[in-house]
């Protein structure tokens, strides 16, 4: 490859990357329940376990936490879902391999999954950001929401690859139920559901160990300005590199297996 | 076949294992611009894995696949490249309008989709998803998205597997037409008929081994041979292997004499008018696979004829 031809090459690649992410939006919509499942829940949850404590949906602060906290759940429970699902159901259909001998490479297939994952990220926090605005005495202004959305984003980052190693490792069949598994303990002993200071003391310590614990501590920060840690910092950066790995490994091994 | 030109797919002394199982043992071939090519042979012959090696899926443990001159593993050199999906692979929920719009979305100078779709006769089902189709529309799908990018070569992995007649013959139309304006084919298949039907050079694999690498045919004539066998009491061994059309000629221990002639009629004429003394004889039809037998058989004591240079 040249060094002429690189522009083209570039735009060629996000050409096809939209492409992609364009027909996987597409088949992701045309089965809305995966989607509505993402959307629904964390705001049921909102509004079934925080509106009706006023004394959470009263005060502003833990209002703010309440639903930074199930915001993350929404973003946590996408990433998981669509990529350790989604992936291993792509990898089930003969459709797959088909498309990796058209003639683009693997990056445009796995960007697409990036933005499509993105997207639906970005539509389940709406329902909870609504419900929050509206029924709750949550408000951090503007300027906080949007840093909380990009604090969501990165605290999600770790299960991004977490969803894309379960997918690339296992089966259909196993990916579903091993989502569904990890999801609601992470999601429980890392305070999205109860804020930790609800925790007795040896769930506090352990609870502190977890991405979804670290990631909920950074999103609070950016929605109160207080919570997070340096510590948080490094146990989510030590998670994301762990997963990412791991990732990588699975895809790798998947490779291996189909295409010797 | 055009001469001059260079070849669109090279493969040279490709071998392949999987495990224990040797897939392609020693594989020579080439196609050139133009060509028209059967690969034949029954199921677990190398067939698919050759084509996988062609689409870049795969590597080949020894040896060179060359597609367009390049690597087939890089993207660009599958520019020009048609393949078909297998049906039962579509994304159901995607519409046929978008799944060609998909596919067609990878090449720089792709088939407008109407026109995709009336060439296969699919344009009054645009709107349908893929899953509201039946198993002959969805074949037909299938070839639609190997042409989406209006390529000079189309590798086919048994084209026309379990459709009836009438979807068969449709499909050959459409691939006639395209090989018509100058399209090469390599299609696999293990229906001689489907072969015979299509193919103007047939290259015949077993084992991962070519067999024959022919015009149909002279293929045809090879594997349209016939097994005349017969008790006999008579002294034989060279009288029979010398009369007139028997290929190869096997005799047992205890009397039974195994002929390979391509005209078993004139072979039982001769018999009689020999007085050749003979009891329970049988003519074997040629199934395709006893075809192949016997070409291995036929073949065993020399050199097969190839003329693209596989050598072992």
């Amino acid at each position: 490859m040249t060094t002429a031809t690189h522009g083209t090459d570039l735009r060629r690649q996000l050409d096809l990357t939209l492409l992609h992410a364009r027909y996987q939006v597409l088949e992701t919509v045309r089965v809305p329940v995966a989607l509505i499942g993402n959307l629904v829940f964390p705001a049921l949850a909102l509004a079934f376990f925080v509106l009706p404590q006023r004394e959470v949906a009263g005060d502003p602060v833990a209002a703010t936490q309440a639903v930074s906290q199930l915001a993350l759940f929404a973003v946590l429970a996408t990433f998981i879902f669509t990529y350790g699902v989604g992936v291993a159901e792509d990898r089930a259909l003969p459709f797959d391999p088909y498309v990796r001998t058209l003639p683009a490479g693997p990056l445009p297939r796995l960007a697409g999954r990036l933005l499509t994952g993105g997207l639906f990220s970005l539509t389940s926090l709406v329902p909870v950001v609504l419900i929050g605005a509206i029924g709750t005495a949550a408000d951090p202004g503007a300027a906080r929401v949007a840093l909380g959305v990009v604090a969501v984003l990165v605290a999600g980052t770790p299960f991004l690859f977490a969803g894309l190693a379960i997918g690339y490792a296992f089966t259909i069949k196993a990916a579903l139920p091993l989502a569904q598994v990890l999801l609601f303990p992470l999601a429980f002993a890392g305070g999205l559901f109860l804020p930790p200071q609800m925790f007795p003391a040896w769930l506090d310590t352990a609870s502190g160990f977890l991405p979804t614990r670290a990631g909920r501590d950074l999103v609070v920060h950016a929605t109160t300005g207080s919570g997070a840690t340096v510590a948080d910092v490094v146990v989510l950066v030590t998670w994301t590199v762990l997963l990412a790995s791991l990732a990588v490994w699975a895809y790798r091994r998947d490779e291996g297996r189909r295409f010797r | 076949m055009t001469h001059t030109t260079d070849p669109l797919v090279t493969v040279e002394h490709v071998t392949r294992t999987f495990g224990a199982t040797v897939a392609l043992d020693d594989v020579s071939l080439t196609v050139r611009p133009g060509e028209l090519v059967g690969l034949l042979g029954p199921n677990g012959a190398g067939k698919s894995t050759l084509l996988s090696l062609l689409t870049g899926q795969r590597r080949p443990d020894r040896g060179v696949v060359r597609l367009y001159g390049g690597d087939p593993r890089d993207p660009a050199s599958r520019t020009r490249l048609g393949l078909t999906p297998q049906e039962t692979g579509l994304p159901p929920t995607l519409k046929v309008k978008e799944v060609v719009e998909f596919i067609a979305g990878h090449y720089p100078d792709p088939l407008p989709t109407g026109e995709l779709l009336d060439l296969v006769g699919l344009t009054d089902l645009a709107g349908r998803q893929t899953g509201g189709l039946s198993g002959g529309q969805k074949r037909r799908l299938a070839v639609g998205l190997a042409l989406a990018g209006r390529p000079g070569l189309l590798l086919l992995d048994e084209p026309t597997t379990g459709l009836d007649v009438d979807a068969r013959h449709d499909l050959w139309d459409v691939l006639r037409s395209y090989h018509a304006t100058g399209g090469t084919v390599v299609l696999t298949s293990h229906y001689l008929e489907e072969v015979q039907a299509l193919a103007e050079r047939v290259v015949v694999i077993d084992h991962g081994r070519v067999l024959a690498d022919d015009t149909l045919a002279a293929v045809l004539a090879r594997v349209q041979l016939r097994r005349v066998t017969f008790r006999t009491t008579a002294p034989t061994g060279e009288a029979l292997a010398a009369l007139p059309g028997v290929a190869r000629c096997e005799q047992d221990q205890d009397g039974t004499v195994d002929l390979v002639t391509a005209d078993a009629d004139a072979l039982v004429r001769d018999l009689v008018t020999r007085s050749v003394p003979f009891e329970g004889i049988t003519v074997a039809g040629a199934s395709l696979e006893e075809a192949f037998l016997a070409m291995t058989r036929v073949d065993a004591p020399h050199e097969p004829t190839i003329p693209t240079g596989a050598t072992r």
